[in-house]
């Protein structure tokens, strides 16, 4: 059944005492995935964070955090992409991603790419220090305790790799969740298990891939849940595709669309 | 060990295909997990020994010279003898010139995995001496003619049926005629076939989890007590082990064993463990009359002091293997050489050459659960993604892969032609895509679709162009 919608309940989101008292000017990292494929993430994102009492703002000139490029062994490429994004996001109290894999790349992986650059590195220091992947920013920075949403049904969480293990993404998203109404968590049996998307890995070695997804989707249905969230596009594609291919009544969305009260889209891969 | 690594793609086909393979490999993906988080659980200072098995490496690697010589100052103290062997063949040269100084006609060997490494039983074959394996696990496989498919757990590819078989095949000639069923009876025939090859045995071969430098003693633990039986019945001792199994003391031992067995197996520490420190002295009742250590590089100190060093603090626990989604789906042998796993993919492009193992360290989605179970803290994605890089930088990354990044690369440095080109994109996935609201194949996206949808994005523009359109909020 699809989870029913219900008009957003207009109550202001709670929040503990901010850190500092002006409203945040936060850069949104959009990512390459999400404005090509489904920018209704990048709006919820939007929507969370100015919600919380941040002013949001998304640097025009952003394109891709060059993870392609990096984990290709392309390290040339890499460093003028990364110089590119560390200019487009220069000045900003944070920069928010909905991704834990591009978060990471910005926060935990930028620095280590000017070694031979002072100057250069200095500047993706401190770009590293100020970015953050979305639910971690919310619920550590901004102290966000609960949003105003609705979704009916109960939903399972995967947690995304980067996000888990560079970032320490894990109850973050869980405890906003539990605040949503009509929603309960379901856990699979390995949600912290690697979905098999890896980026160009999926492409490189598809048949592993598929092994891993497949696993992952057998996980997925035996938790019962109607809906799969995460908090990566690109696991999201790589689960609903094989969901999708199976025949699976599985719902994917990404975990932010459903903290912003925009559970009524269309999930990830089905019409309009 | 004849490497197939070059074959990854038919091995993993293979492996993919394989139905006993697949039947072990879902035990195994949760059982060692599950019992190595419950053993770290148990212990509140498991983090901080970690930290301090790494440093214990970190230490031992930034002094190898000095520890090394330290070692053989101690074993010849204590009247043993140590060999340096630069390569593999002369490690194999060394120690089939030590058995033949013994007359050997067998050899009991205890599981090591630099015996694999240097191909040992072929070479002592060669020359007329029969290999005795006698670690469980390490007898099974001897006897199917295949290579270990995990560091610890060498037949784990195996179900309980196939070794069955097996042992029927081989012990019927022993009189052991009636194919077994139960798991205790299965090893108590083993027990029993072994027994008297260990007693008629020549030499004795071990491997060593540690070299201690300050007693000159090599440390090995065992579930089987097999390792025992090599190194006291036989007149000569062998232990063979890699430059970067020393450390500086007892005292370090004591911390890295604390890890190991727990990363490994999840107990808290294995059931055997063993020192060897120099051949039997007099008034002992028993041990080897000859006590020889053979040191093999292998190309190992061609990694100290590169991006690469890191590798080398590994203790061979499995762990990296036991929690990788990859190695879960596709085993051990897949991998076409000794090393698989994480472990592999950084060391074996090191030893064989990335021309030869290339795909290893390409075959990873960089999930990080490697790292985060490693006791020795290796950072292994990051080694693997450096030898991506190497290979881009020597041009052996696939001709495909170079040219597709470079197009999207040219791309991707230019923002205005990104967006113009990535809504173009937008606009022509959502309206093909639009009935399905996700493609079933798509040109040039096949390695996508052969096994799962794509979605297809919404109506409506890229995110950027809504933003744009949307105006300043």
């Amino acid at each position: 059944m699809r989870p029913i919608l219900t008009a957003a309940i207009l109550v202001a989101v709670s929040r503990s005492p901010s850190p500092t008292a002006r409203p945040r000017r936060v850069a949104l990292f959009v990512t390459c995935l999400v404005d090509l494929f489904r920018p209704s993430i990048g709006f919820a994102a939007v929507k969370l964070l100015e919600e919380a009492g941040c002013t949001v703002e998304v640097p025009p000139l952003q394109v891709c955090c060059g993870q392609p490029a990096y984990n290709s062994g392309d390290r040339a490429t890499t460093r003028a992409i990364a110089a590119q994004v560390i200019g487009a996001f220069e000045g900003y109290d944070a920069v928010v991603a909905p991704s834990g894999s591009c978060g990471g790349m910005l926060s935990h992986h930028y620095p280590g790419l000017f070694d031979d650059d002072p100057a250069m590195k200095v500047r993706a220091e401190t770009l590293a220090g100020r970015s953050y992947e979305l639910m971690a920013f919310l619920v550590d920075v901004l102290g966000v305790e609960k949003v105003a949403a609705r979704y009916d049904g109960a939903v399972t969480y995967h947690d995304s790799c980067s996000g888990l293990r560079e970032l320490g993404v894990k109850d973050q998203p869980r405890r906003l969740l539990r605040t949503v109404q009509g929603l309960t968590v379901r856990e699979m049996k390995t949600p912290e298990v690697c979905c098999g998307f890896g980026g160009t890995f999926c492409v490189k070695y598809p048949e592993i891939s598929n092994a891993m997804v497949g696993e992952k989707s057998a996980d997925i249905a035996e938790s019962g849940a109607e809906t799969l969230l995460a908090g990566d596009l690109g696991c999201l594609m790589n689960m609903a595709g094989k969901l999708q291919r199976q025949g699976s009544p599985v719902r994917v969305r990404h975990v932010a669309e459903v903290l912003a009260d925009m559970g009524n889209l269309p999930p990830i891969g089905e019409p309009g | 060990m004849e490497s197939t690594a070059r074959d990854f793609n038919s091995n993993v086909d293979h492996a993919l295909a394989d139905p006993n393979l697949q039947d072990s490999l879902s035990k195994l993906k949760v059982g060692f997990s599950e019992r190595r988080r419950q053993a770290a659980e148990r212990l509140p200072e498991f983090e901080a020994l970690r930290d301090r098995a790494r440093d214990i490496k970190n230490h031992a690697l930034a002094n190898l010279d000095f520890y090394l010589e330290e070692f053989e100052r101690k074993v010849l103290a204590l009247g043993g003898h140590v060999h340096w062997a630069p390569t593999a063949a002369d490690a194999r040269r060394i120690i089939g010139e030590l058995c033949q100084s013994m007359g050997a006609r067998t050899v009991a060997k205890s599981k090591s995995m630099v015996a694999e490494e240097i191909a040992l039983n072929e070479h002592l074959e060669a020359i007329g001496i029969a290999p005795i394996e006698t670690d469980l696990g390490e007898y099974i496989i001897q006897l199917r003619h295949e290579p270990p498919s995990h560091i610890i757990a060498p037949a784990v590819h195996l179900t309980k049926d196939q070794v069955a078989d097996t042992f029927l095949e081989h012990h019927a000639k022993l009189g052991f005629t009636r194919r077994l069923t139960e798991r205790n009876d299965l090893v108590a025939e083993a027990r029993h076939v072994l027994r008297q090859k260990f007693l008629d045995a020549d030499v004795g071969l071990t491997g060593a989890n540690f070299l201690v430098a300050e007693t000159g003693s090599s440390m090995l633990i065992t579930n089987e007590g097999n390792a025992d039986l090599s190194n006291t019945l036989p007149r000569m001792h062998i232990v063979l082990a890699s430059i970067e199994k020393v450390i500086p003391t007892l005292e370090d031992a004591a911390v890295l064993l604390r890890v190991l067995a727990r990363s490994a197996t999840g107990q808290e520490s294995s059931a055997y463990t063993t020192l060897n420190t120099g051949p039997k002295r007099p008034g002992d009742l028993d041990g080897p009359e000859h006590y020889h250590v053979v040191i093999l590089d292998n190309g190992r100190s061609a990694v100290l002091g590169t991006e690469m060093q890191e590798i080398l603090r590994c203790i061979r626990c499995g762990a990296c293997m036991n929690h990788c989604p990859v190695y879960g789906a596709i085993g051990g042998h897949a991998y076409g050489w000794v090393y698989p796993g994480p472990l592999g993919a950084v060391l074996t492009p090191q030893l064989i050459g990335v021309e030869e193992a290339g795909n290893l360290p390409n075959a990873s989605t960089f999930c990080g659960r490697c790292e985060s179970v490693c006791p020795v803290r290796i950072p292994l994605p990051k080694l693997m993604r450096h030898w991506r890089e190497r290979e881009f930088e020597r041009h052996l990354t696939p001709v495909a892969v170079r040219q597709g990044l470079a197009l999207w690369s040219f791309v991707a440095r230019r923002p205005r032609l990104y967006r113009g080109l990535t809504a173009l994109a937008n606009r022509v996935l959502a309206l093909f895509g639009r009935a399905d609201g996700r493609y079933r194949a798509l040109p040039l996206a096949g390695g996508w679709t052969r096994y799962r949808d794509l979605p297809a994005p919404p109506a409506g523009g890229t995110f950027h162009a809504q933003w744009k359109k949307k105006g300043p909020t």
